[in-house]
């Protein structure tokens, strides 16, 4: 099956190439030409296609990813700036409370346990609130711990809220176990003290803030502190209070989005933002390969395109090659046939100019030995001087036959040259008149050598226009031959019919004689080709028939079998010429 | 009998006589023009491919001085057709081809002179 399939679409010349690689001759080169013809389209066409497409999805998947990275940052910007206010805020809850009360207000029990209802009710997420002194002793407090009077002068943050006037805490698990935020501020006195204002905050408000935001892609939203530990939940990295097991990025004054491998390998996209004032990194992590989902079905769509273009091309590019070098090919094979024609019909020409050069010569000659040969007898006959001595006599009538038969020679040389050069002069002929006119010249060696002639001529042969007298010399010359082929009491057999379409009409004669044998078969066409040549043929009798077809624009096939017979079809056009 | 190989014309002429045929034969066509200055002739055999003059040349200067004479053209190139086209043209109907068989010969110019 699949044989066949490549034996179909394999083009002729490929064959050929090889059928003609044993001759001498230089071949047109049709493989090669098919080949180089395909590579040269193919690389030309399918090349800048490739360049482009990687050029594009370069360019594409580019910009997708910074499109990507550009989100990612403003949406942590965006979150940061949220928290940040959230911290503010709350830090501006403390200050008013502050500049609105007396350093006494604040240190009354009464008045406290008030500002702290207050702020539950406004701003909400306040668990306690307290005062410490310059020295770090806790003094006024309202709230569920058990703070009053313990000592932060050691601590790290009493130190930090010195310095800096402001202190945010880490999530810390506190009062109940959730976590807490502490927040305390510094505020200076006009005798050149200080006393911190200290707030405990639950995260509720704070986590509220960051699930409300949509994240697309699967990110995971969280915060940590500057140690890694997580300070609010997190999806994929760990809970609340637990270290991440990313590692911590480092500090930068704006949002950073970049790209980096977890422990799987997976790529991620990380994001994340440093809140000032407060010991709190943001962090959004997504999954490279969710986010870029559209991106990549769009990429398999493009790569699917590509490939089904190029596949596009190269059965055109084929197809197109093929039908062409086919063309050239059989172009080729034209020319080389007319080539041959020419060739033969130059050679035939100059023949035909060499035989009648050659028959002229011979002629005068031979005239002059018919009538010195002929006189010689005369005197025999008319003086009786030697009419006695008849072996004299003898000689001089073979010189005479002999002269004969060479002028019948120089007859048929003249006969052929003036076939090869003159034009056509035509006749409406009815074909079974014409063939019975020449059955009429051999109707006497029919009857002495017993030889039947049956005729068959269909009756729907129109009458055509073509050169009768030619016609007639083919026929003659193939009768002439069957004749010579046979032996008495012979048969010769000749029919006449239309071809299908009504274009041309085939003649055929048939006799019961010797055959050709096979090897004869190509030369018997050629002039000066004879099997006769002891009974002085020449060789040209079938060459000049064939040139007499050509001619008048039909064509002559032959058919024969040793020991059985011989068949000459002579097809002849029925249209005009 | 007009034919530039004299070897030829000159057996044709001595076998015309054998036959009983007075045959006078010359090989140049200026020959044939004045020879019949002296003698007339019923019949001219003429070779029609001759260096000075071709056979229908001769044979209409001939024609022109002995305006009774009959023609016969023997010729040694083939194309009978052509040539019987040819001697039709020039008004004579009788041409042999060489080499010439002198029966044939006697039997045309019998033919020409209605004999």
């Amino acid at each position: 099956m699949d044989m066949s399939i490549i034996g179909k679409i394999k083009p002729d010349f490929w064959n050929w190439q090889d059928m003609l690689s044993n001759s001498s001759r230089p071949v047109f080169k049709f493989r090669r030409m098919w080949k180089f013809t395909v590579l040269l389209m193919a690389v030309v066409s399918i090349t800048p296609l490739i360049f482009m497409a990687v050029i594009d999805y370069h360019f594409t998947n580019k910009a997708v990813k910074s499109d990507i990275l550009l989100r990612t940052s403003r949406l942590v910007s965006n979150t940061r700036r949220t928290i940040s206010f959230f911290l503010a805020e709350r830090k501006s809850a403390l200050d008013f409370i502050v500049m609105d009360n007396e350093f006494d207000t604040l240190n009354n029990p009464e008045q406290l346990e008030i500002i702290l209802k207050n702020l539950k009710d406004t701003f909400g997420g306040f668990v306690d609130i307290g005062v410490i002194n310059s020295l770090g002793r806790h003094g006024n407090y309202v709230g569920p711990y058990q703070l009053m009077g313990k000592d932060y002068s050691n601590e790290k943050w009493f130190k930090l809220v010195m310095e800096r006037g402001v202190y945010v805490s880490d999530v810390f698990l506190g009062f109940r176990n959730v976590p807490h935020i502490v927040v305390a501020i510094k505020h200076e006195t006009s005798d050149n003290s200080f006393y911190v204002l200290r707030a405990t905050l639950d995260t509720d408000r704070f986590y509220s803030h960051l699930s409300k935001i949509q994240i697309s892609g699967g990110g995971d939203f969280f915060i940590i502190n500057r140690k890694g530990v997580l300070q609010t939940p997190s999806r994929r990295y760990g809970k609340v209070l637990e270290k991440i097991s990313l590692p911590i990025p480092e500090y930068a004054p704006k949002t950073m989005v970049f790209e980096e491998k977890d422990e799987f390998g997976r790529s991620l996209i990380i994001g994340y933002s440093y809140i000032e004032n407060s010991p709190f990194i943001l962090m959004v992590i997504k999954q490279k390969h969710e986010v870029m989902k559209p991106w990549y079905r769009n990429r398999i769509d493009l790569i699917g395109l590509l490939i089904f273009s190029i596949f596009m091309i190269l059965i055109v590019i084929l197809g197109v090659a093929t039908f062409f070098v086919e063309k050239i090919h059989l172009a080729d094979q034209k020319q080389t046939a007319i080539f041959h024609k020419v060739e033969y019909s130059n050679k035939m020409a100059s023949l035909g100019r060499l035989a009648a050069g050659v028959a002229h010569e011979v002629n005068n000659p031979l005239a002059i030995i018919n009538e010195k040969a002929g006189l010689i007898k005369d005197l025999f006959v008319y003086k009786q001087m030697y009419s006695e001595d008849k072996k004299l006599i003898g000689l001089v009538d073979s010189i005479l036959s002999s002269v004969k038969r060479a002028g019948t020679i120089t007859k048929r040389l003249l006969n052929f040259a003036r076939h090869s050069d003159l034009s056509v002069e035509t006749k409406t002929i009815n074909i079974g008149e014409t063939i019975q006119e020449v059955l009429g010249f051999m109707g006497k060696e029919a009857e002495y050598r017993s030889i039947t002639v049956l005729v068959n001529v269909s009756d729907d042969i129109p009458s055509f226009e073509n050169d009768k007298g030619r016609i007639q010399e083919i026929f003659l010359n193939l009768i002439n031959n069957s004749f010579a082929a046979m032996d008495d009491g012979g048969h010769l057999n000749i029919t006449a019919k239309c071809n299908y379409d009504k274009s041309s009409v085939s003649i055929t004669v048939r006799d019961d004689g010797g055959g050709i044998p096979e090897d004869d078969m190509k030369r018997i066409f050629d002039p000066f080709f004879s099997t006769k040549t002891k009974k002085g043929g020449t060789g040209l009798g079938l060459s000049i028939t064939y040139g007499l077809i050509q001619k008048i624009g039909g064509k002559i096939d032959v058919e024969s079998e040793v020991g059985k017979g011989t068949s000459f079809t002579v097809t002849l056009p029925l249209k005009n010429l | 009998m007009v034919d530039d190989e004299h070897e030829l014309v000159s057996a044709l002429a001595e076998r015309l006589s054998f036959r009983g045929i007075d045959a006078d034969w010359v090989s140049t066509c200026n020959d044939a023009i004045k020879r019949l200055d002296y003698k007339l002739f019923d019949v001219a055999i003429l070779d029609v491919k001759m260096p000075k003059m071709s056979g229908i040349d001769l044979k209409r200067a001939l024609q022109k001085k002995c305006p009774t004479m009959k023609f016969i053209f023997m010729t040694g190139h083939g194309s009978q057709e052509d040539f019987k086209d040819c001697c039709e043209e020039a008004g004579a109907g009788y041409y042999l081809i060489k080499p010439v068989d002198i029966e044939a010969l006697i039997n045309k110019i019998k033919k020409v002179l209605k004999i």
